[in-house]
């Protein structure tokens, strides 16, 4: 029975690894201003946010699983507070660290209109730190077993789809960014 | 009375307002929104609530005035 | 307003008196009944600017910075009465129950700085020296700059008399409005509007260029007689960069410093072309945008460029008609309004000119045609 759990949880963790990378392209792609005659600019943010809040049953599951199997030594501090487990602390730390960046993440994102813009992009922000951090939690944390290649290649798709999406974002402006670059009262 | 307003300095363009909300909102040649003055019609609420979520920059709001 | 000569501080007070401790509510009051307006160019009812000022610790800010090219009234009211000016700030302290206050300049001024060392005042007055760009004079650009150094404007709410400095409520006011107060708070609103003047700066085809003072409500065919103005020159320029051109023939209802607009006229040499004038007058205005705002950093440069394709004969009305009526009302601050009622006024009054660019490319008669 543990070990089903244990099974259950590495499952949804892949999952949670698949729709996070899905989410964070999605967000690459909105912010670098990107755009399909079938996908418009709102309706690729509308997926970036579904499959946010989707990705969220997902990653809750993985969390659970993984507790509540007793196959390791894993407490509910551990999930948030980084480094204190028993097992593996410094894989499951940084699964901690994500999930604390995530959960400022999406508290801000649902209270986005009524909190100032300033703040919510910062935290926003912190995304760019989150996927890392939840990779490093994904690629260090892999088991010894026959999944083993198959789960470091879907690994690896991953991150060059992150990077793929990333030099969209970073590779190109919009005039709006290059017409106020030129202003003579910037400091 | 509910009234939509554009921060023009937070706005840069992005243009998803106008397609959320062609109604009362179109863009000038270089993508910035031109508003339809006035009120905001009872009908046209949800979706006017709807743009002000959808813009990347948080520049388009939704306001009670009187 | 204006002496011949520079008053120090004893010429001031043997001119004008000792500056009368009012209480505030007498001194808005005044203020009121003199019907003083702003002559920063928006032409704002000076009371009612001070009745909205939040109480609190509120900060007075003197805005002497006098962007405009067109306009020198502010640089002629602090070189030759400069106390009238300070005494202005301490009246509007007074009236807002501000203990700071700031004075901000372009440029370095000896005679503010002389003045001030003259003086014990009950407020002390912080010199600021402000960028050269035209929009950091700005109300809200001011207050932003003396904040943080960004001399940008920040939109127009929340309004500096609610919340601006630091959070605090301020009184921006330009430097002749506060004069007034201080002339105000001396004689009373009934003998302020029994003599007051008008300060207007000449500039053009005038033999005498530069800043008058006349008496108020003077048409503006007077003044431009008084300056010298040449007799066939038509076009005048009421308002600096961001105003209105007018013939000459016309312009006389139009009562200066009652309206909004600078007090500034331009008297259009008869050779110049005005559309150029105007092109020229655009690029400036365009260069000086402070580039947060889409259709100001992208509208000014385009009708600009929509007034260079006319003077070459390309016809860009149709695009001007489109262009100019889209980009009032839309930017953080006034610039771009300032922009379009210079180029659709132009539009009005050259529209012969317009005409002539585009069948002939000028609209100057050339030496040599039969």
């Amino acid at each position: 029975m543990s070990s089903a759990l244990w099974y259950f949880s590495r499952g949804t963790g892949i999952v949670s690894l698949v729709f996070s990378t899905a989410v964070v392209v999605l967000g690459l792609l909105n912010s670098g201003r990107f755009a399909t005659r079938r996908w418009p600019r709102f309706a690729l943010a509308d997926l970036h946010r579904n499959l946010a809040l989707a990705s969220l049953v997902f990653l809750a599951a993985h969390i659970v699983f993984a507790v509540v199997d007793g196959y390791v030594d894993l407490s509910w501090l551990a999930v948030v507070v980084p480094f204190v487990s028993g097992y593996a602390p410094i894989g499951i730390g940084f699964g901690a660290v994500a999930v604390d960046l995530l959960l400022a993440i999406v508290v801000t994102s649902l209270l986005r209109t009524r909190i100032p813009p300033r703040l919510w992009r910062a935290v926003h922000w912190l995304a760019y730190l989150c996927w890392p951090v939840a990779f490093v939690h994904s690629i260090g944390l892999v088991a010894s077993d026959s999944a083993r290649p198959l789960l470091i290649a879907l690994d690896i798709a991953c991150l060059l789809a992150v990077l793929a999406a990333a030099s969209v974002r970073f590779g190109s402006t919009s005039p709006d960014t290059e017409a106020r670059r030129l202003s003579p009262l910037r400091r | 009375m509910n009234r939509l307003t554009v921060d023009p300095i937070a706005c840069r363009a992005h243009g998803l307002c106008a397609d959320v909300l062609p109604e009362l909102i179109t863009v000038d040649e270089w993508g910035y929104p031109i508003i339809r003055g006035g009120a905001v019609p009872a009908s046209l609420l949800a979706e006017a609530r709807r743009a002000a979520a959808a813009c990347p920059a948080l520049a388009l709001r939704l306001r009670k005035s009187d | 307003m204006l002496p011949l000569h520079r008053n120090n501080l004893a010429a001031h007070v043997s001119v004008h008196g000792g500056l009368p401790a009012l209480d505030r509510d007498a001194l808005i009051h005044e203020i009121d009944a003199a019907g003083i307006r702003g002559r920063g160019g928006a032409g704002f009812p000076a009371a009612a600017k001070l009745r909205s000022v939040a109480p609190g610790r509120s900060i007075v800010v003197a805005n002497g910075c006098e962007s405009d090219p067109f306009s020198s009234k502010d640089r002629a009211l602090l070189e030759l009465a400069p106390h009238l000016v300070l005494d202005g700030i301490q009246v509007a302290a007074r009236a807002v129950g501000a203990t700071e206050a700031f004075l901000c300049l372009h440029e370095e001024n000896r005679s503010v700085l002389a003045a001030l060392a003259e003086r014990r005042d009950a407020v002390p007055v912080k010199l600021v020296a402000v960028p050269p760009r035209y929009v950091a004079s700005e109300e809200t650009a001011l207050v932003h700059f003396l904040g943080t150094g960004d001399a940008r404007p920040t939109g127009k709410f929340p309004r500096p008399t609610e919340r601006g400095l630091r959070g605090r409520p301020t009184l921006v006011q330009n430097v002749e409005t506060l004069a007034r107060f201080a002339m105000v708070a001396r004689i009373g609103a009934d003998r302020y509007r029994s003599v007051h003047t008008d300060l207007v700066t000449v500039t053009g085809a005038v033999a005498r260029p530069g800043v008058l003072e006349v008496p108020a409500d003077t048409p503006v065919s007077a003044i431009l007689a008084r300056a010298g103005g040449s007799v066939t020159a038509q076009a005048v320029l009421i308002g600096g960069y961001g105003g209105t051109w007018m013939p000459r023939s016309l312009a006389d209802p139009v009562p200066l410093g009652r309206e909004p607009g600078l007090s500034s006229l331009h008297l259009l040499p008869e050779p110049n072309c005005g559309l150029e004038l105007t092109r020229n007058i655009l690029l400036r205005l365009a260069a000086e945008s402070a580039r947060q705002c889409g259709p100001c950093m992208f509208g000014l440069p385009a009708v600009a460029a929509d007034f260079t394709d006319l003077l070459v004969g390309r016809d860009a009305t149709g695009r001007l008609a489109r262009r100019l009526p889209l980009l009032s009302g839309r930017g953080a601050c006034a610039h771009p309004d300032g922009a379009v009622r210079l180029a659709a006024s132009a539009l009005r009054v050259f529209a012969s000119d317009a005409q002539a660019h585009l069948a002939a490319g000028s609209c100057r008669i050339t030496a040599g045609a039969a």
